[in-house]
């Protein structure tokens, strides 16, 4: 069937903020849906609140709507269209999660689609909620005869406790139409069954809970499939979660292929998976079905279907190469499966199975310190904050690439230089599945704990134990040697196994990360890199999208020819790599994967080769149509130098990656590799307080009075002479991790006690506390001769809640002209002083009319994108422009198009932590934001905002 | 565990690979081929099509939930020998019997582990397929490509009637009228199988049995079996399917079997580059216009020219990869076949109904 040309228009509807289950694959499959559309001729609008989006930046759609994700915008943009003559004809909205099927289905029953004429495509009414619905789907599984659950529907406390005791103990609480898992929970005796229902009844907007037999132990298995109007369904990928049954397939690590599944199992899913689609009703795009197995006797039960792209078909699309959101999209518009085309081959059909010939391994990351005081067991809620994926040619190494990805000082599989626990303490701790357990499962194995004890204490099946205890073996071996007496043989064992250079030199308490690696050079033992190609290389591929693997070469003989172990060519253009920003987490999330993806299509621009390093599968960044070559890697120092050693680029941007990308500036300069923008030197005075107050001294510029400590004793001297309150944090951290107001003498000895604890040996900050003051930031580009003030903001809380939880206003409300200027004349004095090239961030804190700089930032900041989509304005093009030297500021026209007020408004997930406070300091706990227009201050919800400022204030 | 020897990969084009030995110590030749499956390991090397052939195995992990009695498709291993990444003792299926390892040491196949898989597929994707030798006990490469060279070319070679049946076994309900006379050329136990399960009662004879034999089973369809070989060395068989075609009763061909019936009807058969061996080759149905994703083993094929040209030949399912014939059904007589494994075992199960259309076929003959 070809597309339906009565669609012209479409409304794709994002997902709003990030929230914890809700996170950047949503912009990731927006956006390659709007690219998707608009291929086809078909106008796409787009809604969305969220603008660190690259979904709504104005280059995506034919106009984009910055507005809250409510029925009323809804309305609004329906009757502008209208009035416009511009009519919209159809709604997509199974590109934002589980927010945008909401909101269709609340328009739908508001009848608003109906109202306009608009049409919904890829999914109906009656299949969201046979999908999303519990009782509806298990009614309807049961009616097609597929196992589920024993469960029962309970609208109320009473029922229950009647069908908790029919079903018995253990079994799960899922509240109906919630996110990501938002108010389940397992029971696991009498005791917890009334908490858990309560929370239940209460998270479920229609008060319904389903009370479900609970599969602990099973086998957990997610299938991704694409289904067109014509019936036809194919799976693009199988994964496998290395957790059990019992913890939230977001929370799971998970595997690609399905690693430990027969063909037998495999089709059965395979075949159930497809029943389900094509009974689902109405329904043209991508689908996830869960499965639970049973590994007893391989029959399994069907667990949930989700009718819409989600984070797992984000991770299957790079983990296979298969863009499933950009096909989808197409599917909904009415094209069938076997008219498109494989984007990757671009010879084949686009109706097909992707074949795999490596793993993928993905493992959350999760933000726990945040969140002091909430519940780290892992369950049927989502709690992770964003997660990294590892290519490797071996379980193994995918598990140890995916460590060193995680940026928690991880360098690989393995605690090294950490006390153990106790074997029967391990033991005990691995049954409750927790964020480290998979490192303890690691001690576990090299304390000598069975690989059976291990499988059975925790439910994981047996072969990725197995599996790691290879790297136990191997890690044994290793550290029987020294630098010099390690075999080759044992070093190329190691390196297959996914051993980083310095775990290895950890390991063996003997040389240097540098030094592994000169030794295994010296040995050959080089990165290749393998392309993911959809087809397990049975057909030529043509996207660059790029892993690294250890391979040994193949020999000739008598005229053989050696054959092509490395598939990475390197072209002969002028090249630069761009760093992304590793896992999302608090304090470093989408806003730099907009900032990457703009990177990149300003190197582009200027005619060099645009690369992209990244681990986050959530991005658009690595969406292999964004950059002219993909290396999905971790952003992890030997990886980067390998791959800069094969392109040899002609520099490296690290202003757009956040705190990861910065932090490798040093090593990248030891090494004489160029920087694109900024000096290694200049960031180096902007992060090091000493050096940074020095400056300002010299510019006199005011800061607030601080010392440097790296004792208790000399960190109470230092208060005192700063005067309390102080701020007390560690140095070179991110989101204002561990960062604490304290008021004497006592406070401050148990903050300095507990940072040196878990950070030790590092420089502590004490800066004197502005109580009371105002804080206000300013965004800037500054190309060696021009200055160009992007905009200034007004937190509309006062200093101690972190910039990230405060609600910025574009520009300053409040403050007086005066202020504003003495700002911007700071700021061009720091960003003249440091010889930016390129984005610089600067703090300030506002008292009694007097002006203090808190802190620079010399890269994109967090609000970076937030200015560009308030003022309409393609900042990070210009400043990436800049940073290249291709460009001077006066080659743009600036033209801020803002009317009124932009409002950056944090957005938390404290929903997910019951029992853990909404309490704001210095310490940034909000996971996402959202941008408000508001025409003038007597906005009521601005009002508001302005009333309630101080309420969540706290130390 | 034992410390793994050495074991080298030669092929004919004097490309080498240093590994790791795996299963059975000893040399081994025969053609490479790859296949992409994800699953279903132990179905494809007990899979009598394989007979005569090297097979890579591009997934990385193989052996990962060990072998089981029942997963067979033949009664031995018919691959000659097995190339993968990473070949694993260690299982953890519960219902297995035992490790691949054990399995293939059983079966006397010789195997080598730790190459670079894909760069070796991506050669035989562009050179096209070659023969190769394993051997993990000899190191000296002129010996071992003297020993190559004594492997037999496949073009040409007729395999079929080495794995068939010696005798003539019966399966199903014997009170059944749907009564199928199965050839078999190396026939994989599934299709058995799905005959069986929709109520046929089915007698399989050996590969050079004659019409006349198959004649006084009173047979009402006939099934011509998958296999190996190149198709057109098979002149009994060629001559055995015009025979049956004759007879004018409902008659399904898979694989070899599609080979053996355009043979049949004066369509040439060519030995392709690379062959489709996989679980997820794309299939168009014109029919129904349906599409579904299948099951391949076959590295010879129908000539698609001479497909459109023959006048009693309509072609009923194309590759939409590559657009080869994919399925034929005679104008004129119950008569069609498909290139694919609509049996699967492994892969999806997409295909089935074409079982239940040959039985249907013979019910309402």
């Amino acid at each position: 069937m070809p597309k339906d040309n009565s669609i012209h228009s479409v409304l794709i509807i994002g997902s709003g903020p990030i929230i914890i289950g809700q996170a950047c694959e949503f912009d990731y499959s927006g956006s390659q849906a709007a690219r998707s559309l608009r291929e086809e001729g078909v106008k796409v609008f787009l809604i969305n609140s969220n603008p660190a989006t690259i979904m709504t930046d104005p280059m995506m759609a034919d106009k984009v709507y910055l507005l809250p994700l409510t029925v009323e915008s809804i309305e609004q943009i329906l009757e502008e269209n209208i009035a416009n003559g511009t009519a919209i004809d159809a709604v997509l909205p199974t590109m934002g999660g589980q927010t945008a099927l909401n909101l269709a289905k609340e328009a739908n029953d508001l009848g608003i689609w109906e109202k306009f004429g608009v049409k919904m495509i890829g999914v109906d009414i009656k299949a969201i909620d046979k999908a999303e619905d519990r009782e509806k789907f298990r009614q309807w599984m049961i009616g097609m005869g597929i196992p589920v659950a024993p469960a029962r529907i309970a609208n109320s406390f009473l029922e229950g406790k009647e069908f908790a005791q029919q079903i018995g103990f253990p079994l799960v609480i899922r509240p109906s139409f919630t996110l990501g898992g938002t108010g389940g929970g397992f029971v696991h005796d009498k005791n917890d069954l009334d908490e858990a229902l309560n929370r239940g009844l209460q998270a479920s907007p229609i008060h319904e809970v389903l009370v479900e037999k609970a599969v602990l132990g099973w086998k957990e298995f997610e299938l991704e499939l694409l289904r067109d109007a014509a019936d036809n369904v194919c799976i693009i990928c199988t994964v496998e979660n290395f957790d059990p049954m019992g913890v939230h397939t977001g929370d799971s690590i998970t595997v690609a292929p399905a690693m430990t599944l027969s063909d037998t199992a495999m089709q059965l899913m395979r075949n159930t998976a497809i029943r389900m689609m094509r009974d689902l009703g109405n329904f043209a795009g991508g689908c996830n079905v869960q499965f639970a197995l049973d590994p007893d006797t391989e029959g399994i039960i069907a667990i949930e279907i989700n009718p819409r792209v989600s984070r797992s078909s984000a991770l299957a699309s790079k983990a296979t190469g298969y863009p499933i959101a950009k096909i989808a999209a197409k599917l909904a518009i009415g094209y069938t499966l076997d008219e498109l085309e494989n984007q990757i081959t671009k010879t084949t059909s686009a109706y097909f199975e992707p074949a795999l010939d490596y793993v993928i391994v993905k493992v959350p990351r999760w933000n726990f310190d945040k969140f002091k005081g909430a519940n780290d067991t892992l369950g049927l809620q989502m709690k992770s904050v964003g997660e990294v994926m590892a290519i490797g040619r071996s379980f193994t190494e995918a598990i140890q690439k995916a460590c060193q990805s995680l940026e928690n000082n991880a360098v690989g599989l393995g605690y090294y230089g950490k006390s153990m626990m106790h074997a029967e303490e391990i033991l005990e701790r691995i049954k409750t599945p927790k964020w480290d357990r998979i490192f303890r499962i690691k001690d576990a194995l090299m304390m000598g704990v069975s690989v059976n004890t291990i499988a059975k204490a925790t439910g994981i099946d047996r072969w990725f134990i197995y599996e790691i205890q290879k790297i136990c073996n191997c890690e044994k071996e290793i550290a029987k040697y020294k630098l010099d007496t390690l075999p080759a043989e044992l070093l190329k064992e190691a390196k297959l196994l996914g051993f980083s250079d310095e775990q290895i030199s950890r390991i063996m308490n003997n040389g240097s990360e540098e030094e592994v690696y000169e030794k295994r050079k010296a040995e050959g033992i080089r990165r290749v890199y393998k392309m993911v190609d959809t087809c397990s290389a049975e057909f030529e591929a043509k996207t660059p999208y790029f892993y690294s693997t250890f391979e040994a070469p193949s020999n000739s003989h008598a005229g053989g020819e050696q054959l092509l172990s490395n598939e990475s060519k390197v072209s002969d253009k002028k090249k630069i790599i761009v760093l992304g920003s590793g896992p999302n987490r608090i304090g470093q999330g989408i806003e730099f994967d907009y900032c990457c993806v703009h990177g990149l299509l300003a190197i582009k621009e200027c005619g060099y080769e645009a690369i992209m390093v990244n681990c986050n599968p959530e991005t658009v960044s690595t969406d292999f149509d964004m950059a002219d070559k993909l290396y999905f890697e971790p952003v992890y120092w030997e990886h980067l130098l390998e791959i800069i050693e094969h392109e040899k680029p002609d520099g490296v941007i690290v202003q757009l990656g956040g705190q990861t990308a910065l932090k490798l500036s040093e090593r990248l300069q030891e090494k004489g590799i160029p920087i694109i923008g900024t000096s290694f030197d200049s960031m180096d005075i902007a992060e090091d307080r000493g050096r940074f107050s020095d400056m300002l001294k010299e510019l006199e510029i005011p800061y607030p009075d601080y010392g440097t400590a790296h004792t208790v004793d000399e960190a109470i001297a230092v208060a005192n002479k700063v005067g309390y309150p102080v701020l007390v944090r560690p140095s070179y951290v991110l989101g204002g991790q561990r960062m604490r107001i304290v008021i004497n003498d006592e406070e401050l000895e148990k903050a300095v006690v507990s940072l040196l604890k878990h950070i030790p040996g590092n420089k502590i900050l004490i800066d004197h506390f502005l109580d009371r003051c105002q804080e206000a930031e300013i965004d800037a580009i500054f190309d060696g001769e021009g200055f160009h003030v992007m905009g200034v903001m007004e937190h509309i809380e006062p200093a101690g809640i972190h910039s990230g939880d405060s609600n910025a206003v574009l520009p300053a409300f409040n403050l007086t002209p005066l202020v504003v200027q003495t700002m911007e004349e700071y700021a061009e004095k720091i960003a003249r002083q440091l010889q930016i090239k390129g984005l610089i961030n600067i703090q300030f804190a506002v008292k009694d009319g007097k002006v203090y700089v808190i802190e620079a930032n010399p890269r994109a900041s967090r609000t970076t994108p937030f200015i560009a989509k308030a003022y309409g304005i393609p900042y990070l093009n210009i400043a990436t422009k800049i940073m290249m030297g291709a460009n001077k500021l006066r080659d743009f026209k600036f033209e801020k198009k803002l009317k009124g007020y932009a409002i950056k408004e944090p957005v938390f997930s404290f929903e997910k932590f019951p029992g853990v406070n909404k309490e704001l300091g210095p310490e940034m706990k909000s996971t996402g934001e959202a941008i408000r227009f508001i025409k003038d201050l007597r906005d009521p919800y601005f009002r508001q905002l302005y009333k309630d400022r101080s309420m969540y204030l706290s130390k | 565990m034992t410390e793994q020897k050495t074991a080298i990969l030669l092929l004919q084009d004097g490309t080498v690979y240093y590994g790791k030995s795996f299963g059975a110590i000893g040399t081994t030749g025969g053609e490479i081929c790859f296949n992409t499956g994800m699953t279903g390991y132990q179905e494809v090397f007990t899979d009598p099509s394989y007979y005569g052939q090297v097979l890579i195995m591009n997934s990385v992990h193989v052996g990962n939930y060990g072998v089981k009695d029942e997963d067979v498709q033949s009664d031995t291993v018919k691959i000659r020998g097995l190339i993968g990444r990473n070949l694993e003792e260690l299982f953890s299926r519960k219902q297995a019997s035992g490790s691949l390892g054990d399995y293939l040491r059983e079966n006397e196949i010789v195997s080598i582990e730790e190459v670079d898989t894909r760069a070796l597929v991506a050669h035989i994707r562009t050179k096209g397929a070659m023969n190769c030798i394993i051997s993990s006990e000899i190191s000296d490469l002129d010996v071992l490509k003297k020993k190559l060279s004594e492997v037999p070319d496949m073009a040409g070679l007729e395999l079929a009637s080495r794995v068939s049946t010696k005798k003539v076994y019966e399966m199903g309900d014997t009170g059944s009228k749907v009564r199928i006379a199965v050839m078999d050329y190396g026939v994989k136990k599934h299709i058995l199988q799905c005959l069986v399960d929709r109520g046929a009662y089915i007698k399989v004879f050996p590969a050079k049995t004659k019409l006349e034999e198959l004649k006084k089973f009173d047979p009402s369809g006939y099934f011509i079996s998958n296999g190996p070989g190149d198709p057109s060395a098979m002149k009994y068989g060629i001559e055995l399917v015009s025979g049956i075609l004759e007879e004018g009763k409902p008659t399904f061909g898979i694989c070899l079997g599609h080979q053996l019936l355009a043979l049949a009807n004066g369509i040439p058969t060519f030995k392709m580059h690379h062959g489709h061996r996989g679980l997820n080759h794309p299939v168009k149905n014109l029919v129904t216009g349906l599409c579904e994703i299948t099951t391949q083993n076959h590295g010879f094929g129908v000539d698609p020219e001479a497909v459109k040209k023959a006048e009693n030949v309509e072609v009923t399912h194309v590759n939409l990869n590559d657009h080869s014939i994919e399925g034929i059904r005679l104008k004129n007589k119950p008569a069609f076949s498909v290139q694919y494994h609509p049996e699967s075992t492994p892969g999806p199960q997409d295909s089935r109904y074409l079982f239940d259309e040959f039985i249907n076929m013979i019910v309402a003959n």
